[in-house]
């Protein structure tokens, strides 16, 4: 949940990236960090595997700017994909105020990407989240590939409430600031409404 | 006591009382740099020699560790592990949990003891627990009165868009 701080004015939320094992997630991340200017992002962090498979997570804090007077910081967090560590899954999404999930448009990864989404439903369900309520956003990745799915037949499976869904390939960049755009504007509209 | 899914918000009395506290603290266990982070990861406060040290990582990673170890606790049928301690070459972290929410770290050196910094920790968070007790009534009851209205109640999409600019 995000934390407002009157004394420093200070808004912070937290962001978490979802999906099937290697879907793209942490390179979503490593875009941001790369693009983004110096003074505006912290260090990030991956805890990693040798062979750089996410072993716990990954985090990259950035400061956007501000909003009527206050500091906007948004943590943003990826998930291990691997099937197996789901343990440390659920503990990356105490506290979301926002979730990207990144769905790899690879036909082979149909089944990959519906099983992750259902464990994202029961993972938040036992935060005591509902993934129908929460800002939620898709991004469908690697569209680059040449054996990717049609983006209609992954919304149907994948959006069925038709969240706001991009197109994206991580590795060039392509959609990811938009992607996270479009969860920060949900995360943020979220907090007008509690306002 | 604070919830999981409560929205944390601060406010500059508390805030104050809050760093008074963490630099008493500081003092009276001579420790080297003393922070307070919410269970989701953000830094709440710091006091210290922080100057060289990422504090967002650093609340980051021990927000993940104490994630981590409540899931190993509830393995074995513990409700958590309340206080962690890691042991350096120079430098040490004495990890608490405050009101089921908060987390205290405190780094410390040669110069002091786990003893003392145990001592200490546990008589500050007490206090710090009260403080935290008395944010969460001031919140709720902000939230009923509502008589100061929120600063985001009148965001607009322009607003939202120009931080991506």
């Amino acid at each position: 949940m995000s934390f407002i701080n009157y004394a420093s004015r200070e808004i912070n939320c937290k962001i978490v990236y979802y999906g099937p094992g290697l879907c793209g997630k942490t390179t979503n991340l490593q875009f941001i960090y790369n693009k983004t200017a110096e003074e505006s992002k912290g260090k990030m962090i991956s805890l990693a595997t040798e062979t750089e498979r996410t072993l716990f997570f990954d985090f990259l804090p950035l400061a956007l700017g501000e909003i009527r007077g206050f500091k906007t910081r948004f943590h943003l967090y990826t998930v291990p994909g691997q099937v197996f560590y789901d343990a440390s899954r659920k503990l990356i999404l105490k506290g979301v105020d926002g979730v990207v999930f990144v769905a790899d448009s690879q036909e082979e990864r149909f089944d990959a990407n519906i099983e992750s989404l259902e464990n994202l439903k029961d993972n938040l369900d036992e935060q005591g989240f509902d993934l129908e309520k929460i800002p939620f956003v898709i991004q469908y990745n690697k569209r680059d590939l040449p054996n990717v799915s049609s983006v209609e037949e992954l919304s149907e499976l994948l959006n069925p409430r038709k969240v706001p869904e991009l197109e994206g390939c991580a590795m060039s960049g392509e959609g990811v600031f938009e992607t996270l755009k479009a969860v920060a504007k949900l995360v943020l509209n979220d907090l007008k409404k509690d306002g | 006591m604070l919830g999981p899914q409560s929205s944390l918000v601060m406010y500059d009395e508390e805030y104050q009382r809050i760093l008074l506290l963490l630099e008493r603290l500081l003092r009276e266990s001579n420790s080297k740099v003393i922070f307070l982070v919410d269970k989701n990861g953000q830094l709440i406060a710091a006091t210290g020699e922080t100057a060289n040290l990422d504090t967002t990582s650093l609340a980051s990673l021990t927000a993940g560790n104490i994630a981590a170890t409540g899931g190993l606790a509830k393995l074995i049928g513990e409700k958590e592990f309340s206080i962690l301690f890691h042991e350096g070459e120079k430098d040490n972290i004495h990890i608490s949990i405050i009101g089921g929410r908060v987390i205290l770290v405190v780094i410390f050196d040669q110069r002091s003891s786990l003893g003392l910094v145990r001592l200490r920790v546990k008589k500050a968070s007490n206090e710090l627990a009260i403080v935290f007790e008395d944010l969460v009534n001031k919140t709720e009851q902000e939230a009923i009165s509502s008589s100061v209205p929120s600063p985001f109640a009148e965001i607009t999409d322009d607003d939202i868009d120009n931080l991506f600019n």
